[in-house]
């Protein structure tokens, strides 16, 4: 297996999160996306670690994982208030704030 | 086979029924951590005593924010005189495995951290009571928040660098959101939200490829390689990660064109959580920022610079042109936060420590400022936030002289007139660029502060001379459509009266914090290993 293999299946992953992010209108799918951008840096990161022969990769890959899971139920929480406030978690109806 | 041989040694010893395992742990210097830890051991005590504690005095809990943060910042102070004082003291150093730096520029980003928090929590505690929000969290989660901070301008390491950015972020994001009963203040945390998140993940991204092309997260390490190795394997992810990194600096600091959350978001959120993500979530975030490319990256300052040259240029102008447009105070606020953000960057691009020194004084000056220029909003905007346009500060230097002269002072400090804290810190970075032989970028630099003028002075004429430009009021009868004056709690009045007096002691004295941003700075530029 070559460095390069993991490393374009992250780059895919990286733009198809990206992609996620900015196409779709669905709060909890934008959130998703965000995730998939995240698994696509612990791919990068373990594939480094291995190449580089150190544990530093996975050990931060498991950082990133942690921190994901916090970051993710405060994005929860808030898509949870916004849709108890007005039953919808469309980001295009998100639009009180404009000028 | 010295292995086998090993094993076979140990085999034949007799077995011992206790074995204990000695794990080498890296040394930790719990005297250069002592800031961090009083931040954020006594948040979480403080969020737990407020379920415990049926009746509490009012306002114990801001009491309380402000108490740890004074004592945190007084500790860090201890520790300026020890890492700064090259005779008597250590010097800066490393702790935890070479991870986190004790250096005057982390210890200095601390102080204005702290002070960050205690004018939010002095402009939060009025604010709370009168939204009917009371209670332990805001101020929980901002000295949390700080705690972030503090990690970040201390990081020695990109792991860690993530973690302080994230601990800064999420209780941010969950403060935008913290009114409960306004929707603007929701989705402004929504918002924030999404774009701080998607923001983390480029930056992540960005670590994980300078990783890849250094084979170290060490600041030290990577700096290091890279000295040896100008053409080190992988430069174009090198160039990759550090391009990923600033687009997520650039989010977190409001530059263009990373900066459309900055006015929604400013709108929505309740002021007192805007005025400490002005000061204290932007000078986090430009700690970080001369760190990984003013200090690590010294190196490859011709690849990175045209672009932070560039982002400076697109922030100043962006940010001051398009502020003038708003009729939002708070909206207004928010476009010249990205101007000075311009500013900030102007001191990161010439990667000079001159430059770092400016952005140093830039962060402590302006966080005073936006932190008593959001206690007026507050009070002004009255409950609900209501009354955040320009026209509800139409003539309140007739109704409230003292306030109005209070913010008056601030905005023209925030334009930068002389005498003020803010002339000598866009000095300063102008200073830097001219130095630094960036004359073009000075001249873009005070055109944009000119710009920005326009916008201050706006505020100020509608408060002082309400009659000559208000048509809708041109019958003369303005007395009858004067609003209830403005609600002053005790807490915000002394937050405003102590940011106008330090902008004003060191507009006048400015020796006094530039002598400091100067010795904070070539510390750190001399001491990564």
């Amino acid at each position: 297996m070559w460095l390069n293999q993991f490393l374009i299946l992250g780059a895919l992953l990286f733009c198809i999160g990206v992609y996620g992010v900015l196409a779709r209108r669905n709060g909890v799918m934008v959130l998703m996306s965000i995730e998939l951008i995240l698994n696509s840096v612990n791919i990068n990161l373990v594939a480094f670690g291995a190449f580089n022969g150190t544990p530093v990769g996975q050990v931060f890959a498991l950082f990133v994982i942690a921190v994901a899971a916090a970051e993710v139920g405060v994005g929860l929480a808030i898509v949870l208030l916004i849709y108890r406030n007005r039953t919808s978690i469309d980001l295009d109806a998100a639009d009180l704030l404009k000028g | 086979m010295s292995l086998l041989a090993s094993l076979a040694a140990q085999a034949a010893q007799p077995v011992t029924p206790v074995t204990s395992v000695l794990v080498e742990t890296p040394s930790v210097d719990w005297w250069g951590l002592l800031p961090l830890i009083l931040l954020a051991a006594p948040a979480m005590v403080l969020l737990h005593a407020s379920s415990l504690l049926r009746r509490v005095f009012r306002g114990f809990y801001a009491t309380a924010s402000v108490g740890i943060a004074g004592t945190a910042a007084a500790f860090a102070i201890v520790q300026w005189f020890r890492v700064t004082d090259l005779d008597g003291g250590r010097g800066p150093y490393t702790t935890v495995a070479s991870a986190y730096t004790v250096d005057g520029y982390s210890v200095f980003i601390t102080v204005v951290l702290c002070v960050a928090v205690i004018v939010s929590s002095l402009v939060a505690d009025g604010y709370l009571r009168r939204e009917g929000l009371d209670g332990a969290e805001t101020y929980a989660l901002l000295l949390l928040s700080a705690s972030g901070g503090v990690v970040m301008a201390s990081a020695n390491d990109l792991i860690v660098l993530f973690l302080g950015l994230e601990v800064l972020s999420i209780p941010v994001y969950v403060l935008a959101a913290s009114h409960l009963r306004r929707s603007a203040s929701q989705e402004a945390g929504f918002k924030y939200f999404i774009l701080g998140a998607f923001a983390s993940a480029f930056f992540l991204y960005g670590i994980a490829l300078v990783y890849g092309a250094t084979g170290s997260t060490n600041l030290g390490t990577i700096r290091q390689t890279l000295q040896d190795d100008p053409f080190v394997d992988g430069g174009a992810l090198l160039l990759a990660g550090a391009a990923f990194l600033l687009v997520g600096f650039g989010f977190k600091v409001a530059a263009v064109p990373f900066h459309a959350w900055t006015p929604d978001v400013y709108q929505g959120a309740p002021s007192p959580v805007v005025s400490y993500m002005a000061s204290g979530v932007k000078a986090a975030g430009f700690a970080g920022l001369v760190r990984v490319f003013d200090v690590t990256l010294a190196g490859q300052v011709r690849d990175w610079q045209p672009i932070v040259v560039g982002l400076a240029v697109l922030t100043l102008l962006g940010g001051s042109v398009l502020a003038v447009a708003q009729t939002d105070v708070k909206r207004m606020l928010a476009y010249s936060s990205i101007s000075h953000a311009g500013f900030l960057l102007v001191g990161v691009a010439v990667a000079s420590p001159e430059g770092a020194a400016a952005v140093l004084f830039y962060l402590a000056a302006y966080g005073l400022m936006i932190g008593g220029t959001f206690a007026v909003v507050t009070a002004v905007a009255g409950p609900g936030e209501q009354a955040t346009g320009i026209d509800a500060f139409r003539g309140l230097g007739r109704r409230q002289p003292m306030l109005a002269l209070g913010f008056t002072v601030l905005l023209f400090a925030q334009t930068g007139v002389p005498l003020t804290s803010g002339f000598f810190a866009k000095f300063g970075v102008i200073k830097a660029a001219v130095d630094g032989g960036w004359y073009w970028l000075a001249a873009v630099a005070m055109l944009s502060a000119v710009v920005g003028a326009f916008v201050y002075l706006r505020l100020v004429v509608a408060m002082f001379m309400v009659e000559d430009i208000d048509p809708h009021h041109g019958d003369g009868d303005v007395v009858a459509a004067t609003p209830a004056p403005v609600a002053m709690p005790a807490a915000l009045t002394l937050a405003l009266a102590a940011t106008v007096v330090a902008t004003l002691v060191v507009g006048f004295l400015p020796g006094l914090l530039t002598d400091l941003a100067g010795d904070a700075v070539p510390v750190v530029l001399a001491t990564l290993p």
